[in-house]
């Protein structure tokens, strides 16, 4: 197939999935249930992203001192919450793993 | 439209597009490196960067360019562009209470730039609103464009640099640390916290499934558990 084609109908599949919902839900009164649930999308969602990346460098659970990401990660995780900032976040986890990285 | 309405427009504009910036720097090492991946998985530059303005969907390029890479059908690049992609349907879900009163031409646009980190930056921003403004879809237009612009200039530069950006340098962790940055300040309470650490811990134990599943897996596992607590934790507060 033209790999022009397929990227077009990557596009039209991931611009229908954001649109889906914005759509379908713009009559309907959402209950207050799912608007619950709704609320957890962000910390869920972000959260299912980073772990692997953290825990998962390699592809295998890596648990130990030699896993940088973990260690660079757990450090920035400790200045998001005390500064609240994500430039400060990203300086100091990429800092602390170039550092890891040299040892 | 009166000069009172416009500026506002303006602020709101604005505002988006600060709250974004520090996340769009976040992106633009993601950005260079699906430039080179994109080039390494024998895709045309032409076609490379059009794909980040026609899917505009980093986690889902990414794999694209190198299933590319590795041959892959057409079939299975839009099946795990679905799947990879339908967390979004949980955002688009999140934001609809909050499109749902404009005009269409609106939706449109706004779901075309509703990625991952658009999205957790303006409804963060919408959840913590004390006084809800009527022209805070602007907020909104402000934080996609801005991320927009950074992952089309980012993915150009990485196609045009290509190899010369070694892998030494590990310029994918800024993706996970943006999103460091972007959800511990909001795990406040046990309800966030244990949504978070229950779908991070489904996340590492589901990864081994394919075309991403376990990514969907995961953020349902935390949404419920963030339910769950929820519901636990108002239960006591009525029976005290």
């Amino acid at each position: 197939m033209n790999l022009w084609l397929v990227v077009i109908g990557m596009g039209i599949i991931t611009y229908a999935i954001r649109l889906s919902m914005i759509v379908l839900l713009e009559k309907v009164e959402i209950t207050p249930t799912i608007k619950q649930a709704l609320h957890f999308v962000p910390p869920a969602v972000l959260s299912a992203i980073i772990f692997p990346e953290l825990l998962q460098p390699g592809g295998t659970i890596d648990l130990s001192f030699s896993n940088e990401r973990l260690l660079a990660g757990f450090l920035a995780m400790i200045v998001a919450w005390r500064t609240k900032n994500v430039l400060f976040t990203i300086a100091a986890g990429m800092a602390a793993l170039w550092l890891l990285q040299t040892i | 439209m009166s000069t009172a309405s416009s500026s506002s427009h303006r602020h709101e504009l604005a505002n988006g597009i600060k709250a974004e910036l520090p996340i769009a720097l976040g992106v633009i090492p993601f950005g260079l490196i699906y430039g080179v991946l994109a080039l390494a998985g024998g895709l045309p530059p032409a076609l490379a960067q059009a794909m980040s303005a026609i899917v505009f969907a980093g986690s889902a390029q990414f794999i694209a360019a190198q299933l590319i890479g590795a041959g892959a059908p057409g079939v299975i690049l839009l099946l795990t562009t679905f799947i990879v992609n339908l967390r979004h349907l949980l955002y688009s879900a999140s934001l609809s209470p909050y499109t749902k009163h404009l005009p269409a031409r609106w939706r449109w646009l706004l779901a075309y730039l509703l990625t991952d980190e658009a999205f957790a930056v303006t409804v963060l921003h919408y959840d913590g609103e004390t006084a809800v403004s009527p022209n805070r879809h602007y907020y909104f237009l402000g934080a996609g464009m801005t991320l927009w612009v950074a992952w089309q200039t980012s993915t150009a530069v990485g196609i045009f640099l290509g190899a010369q950006i070694p892998a030494s340098w590990s310029l994918d962790f800024t993706l996970a640390l943006t999103f460091i940055g972007l959800v511990v300040p909001v795990l406040k309470d046990r309800p966030n916290l244990g949504a978070a650490l229950s779908a991070g811990l489904a996340a590492v134990f589901a990864n081994g499934l394919p075309f991403k599943l376990g990514l969907m897996v995961a953020a349902l596992t935390g949404i419920l558990v963030g339910v769950w607590l929820e519901n636990l934790s108002s239960q006591q507060k009525e029976s005290l």
